[in-house]
């Protein structure tokens, strides 16, 4: 009995304010636009029984879909969404590797004071910390003021609405994702296999590839999907940093639903991001299991 | 192996550089005396000033606590059942469907978590305001409760309960005397996370709010999608002022604790 409720309370919260509303975007991505309230067409009206049932069936179709095809923005900004998300994981893992390297081969005690460091921009607003490259990329921005006062440019540059500032923005909030996995499975490392790799004549970049990059497969694997994955979606930072330039599908959806006020179109374009991101969520969620399975 | 000494210095200060130096110009450029947000004129406190006597900021700051107190406790309850659950409860109908709901909110891109919600709440006739974000905020953040206690679970030893058990407890009077002592520093770990994702949302909060409730993230969005404001700055600089001050005490607090801890385990080795 005891057992029932304990499953039974968090089982129905998440199918009423989970499941239930997917249900809906779903079904609201088959209606059509309508100046109504709610600016959508059917809806749904059980006092019409089943003969209502069968007329509200009818008149779902697929056609919010077919629109997605043939206007090019969407389809471009899936790609460009893809494109940008790829990129910048590739770019963080640039940037973190280096990082979670130089903690792990730091001195004991320091690990703990780096490990919160890391963490401490995590608990700081994401909001705030994409806003904070607002002012240094700007074309009065800080940057600008230090090239230009260093003599290295003589005309500000334009960051600030292009696809570098989106770049940029990514790679400083998902940064922290990516460092720790790799830390940790660099942590774990035995550092006595890259001495016997050197004793048997490798020199230490080829150590480097052949020992340390292979040991810590797990944790860039683990890095490059926790920011992958919701870079995907990301809003904030191409709103804020991108500028018209930049064509990511959150926005698209945002102003979709804001802007033109058009339900089923955004509702469309959130199933297909659905199905899009269904792929890279299972190949993590297989990577973690075998990780586990490796280690228990 | 520590080697490659100084490629890893260069490596950890260039990092932590890259972290912290947009922060600390941003605190910087709060006490400037200019509105121009680029240009120093000045040590000036003027801003700070200036946002505590802005009514809408305050508003939406009390806002933001409300539904942050509220909802990331109730998530703590349902995410320790959910965890409890995941754990311990074997197999029962509908269990994939059920971890598949606690999962998915971590990997769900916010737009869509905000735009289902929005379209749930229109569709039962609620009206927007704060018990709306409440809901939607208790909704996405009693995943990562989950997934915090649920970890912690996993390496309990179940037969300290099934000793309070033989020993005469009822199972509540095991779970409230063994279980949660044992696994509150994952549940309090997991209030703070869904207290820090609630305080943050944007997204999800603007969808579901409605105009009789603005949280401090709308407000903060809707003042710099025009540009950098001093203002902001001065919020920003409390604001990382407050969670630098959190989470140092409690790194040191853990610190401390298992010092302690260590010097307990060593003095009972000695003794045995």
């Amino acid at each position: 009995m005891r057992r029932l409720a304990l499953i039974a309370l968090p089982y129905a919260w998440l199918l009423a304010l989970f499941l239930v509303p997917f249900g809906i975007v779903l079904k609201i991505s088959l209606s059509d636009i309508a100046l109504a309230i709610p600016p959508y067409t059917p809806t749904l009206d059980f006092s019409g029984g089943w003969a209502g049932l069968k007329s509200f069936v009818s008149q779902l179709d697929f056609e919010n879909f077919v629109f997605l095809t043939t206007d090019d923005l969407y389809w471009k900004a899936y790609l460009s969404s893809l494109q940008i998300a790829v990129i910048a994981t590739f770019l963080t893992l640039l940037v973190g590797y280096p990082i979670a390297y130089g903690m792990a081969n730091a001195p004991d005690h320091w690990r703990a004071t780096l490990m919160m460091l890391v963490i401490l921009p995590f608990w700081t607003s994401f909001l705030i910390r994409v806003y904070s490259w607002m002012g240094i990329l700007s074309t009065e921005g800080y940057l600008n003021q230090l090239l230009l006062w260093a003599g290295l440019i003589s005309e500000p540059l334009t960051i600030l609405n292009t696809p570098v500032a989106v770049y940029i923005g990514i790679v400083y909030t998902y940064l922290p994702f990516m460092i720790l996995p790799i830390y940790s499975a660099l942590e774990r490392m035995d550092g006595s296999l890259l001495e016997a790799a050197e004793d048997l004549g490798c020199s230490r970049l080829t150590a480097f590839w052949l020992v340390t990059v292979p040991l810590s497969k797990n944790g860039i694997v683990a890095g490059c999907f926790l920011v992958f994955i919701p870079t995907i979606g990301e809003f904030v930072i191409p709103s804020l940093l991108g500028g018209s330039q930049t064509l990511m599908i959150g926005k698209v959806l945002w102003e979709e639903f804001f802007n033109n006020r058009d339900w089923p179109v955004a509702s469309a374009v959130a199933v297909v991001l659905l199905l899009i991101l269904i792929v890279p969520i299972i190949l993590f969620q297989r990577n973690q299991q075998k990780q586990q399975e490796a280690e228990g | 192996m520590r080697r490659l000494t100084w490629f890893n210095a260069t490596s950890l200060t260039l990092g932590f550089a890259f972290l912290y130096l947009p922060m600390l110009i941003l605190i910087i450029y709060s006490f400037n005396e200019s509105k121009l947000v680029t240009v120093w004129a000045g040590f000036s406190t003027k801003w700070y000033g200036e946002l505590l006597r802005d009514e809408a900021f305050i508003d939406a700051a009390l806002v933001t606590l409300r539904v942050a107190v509220v909802s990331s406790t109730i998530a703590t309850v349902l995410g320790t059942m959910a965890a409890l659950v995941l754990v311990r409860a074997g197999r029962f109908p509908g269990r994939t469907l059920f971890s598949g709901m606690i999962y998915a909110p971590l990997v769900m891109p916010e737009v869509i978590t905000g735009l289902s919600l929005l379209l749930l709440f229109i569709g039962i006739g609620l009206d927007r305001g704060i018990l709306t974000i409440i809901l939607a905020h208790t909704t996405f953040s009693m995943a990562f409760v989950a997934v915090v206690v649920s970890s912690r679970l996993m390496t309990f030893d179940r037969s300290l309960e099934e000793a309070a058990l033989d020993l005469g407890c009822s199972p509540f009077d095991a779970f409230r005397l063994v279980t949660l002592p044992i696994i509150a520093p994952a549940v309090i770990s997991g209030w703070l996370l869904a207290f820090t994702l609630s305080l943050d949302d944007l997204v999800i909060a603007s969808f579901t709010a409605g105009p009789s409730a603005t949280t401090l993230p709308i407000k903060i969005w809707s003042s710099i999608r025009l540009g950098v404001s001093p203002e902001i700055n001065a919020l920003s600089t409390i604001m990382i002022a407050i969670v630098a001050v959190g989470v140092i005490t409690a790194s040191l607090v853990t610190k401390r604790a298992s010092l302690r801890q260590q010097a307990e385990e060593r003095a009972a080795a000695q003794q045995a």
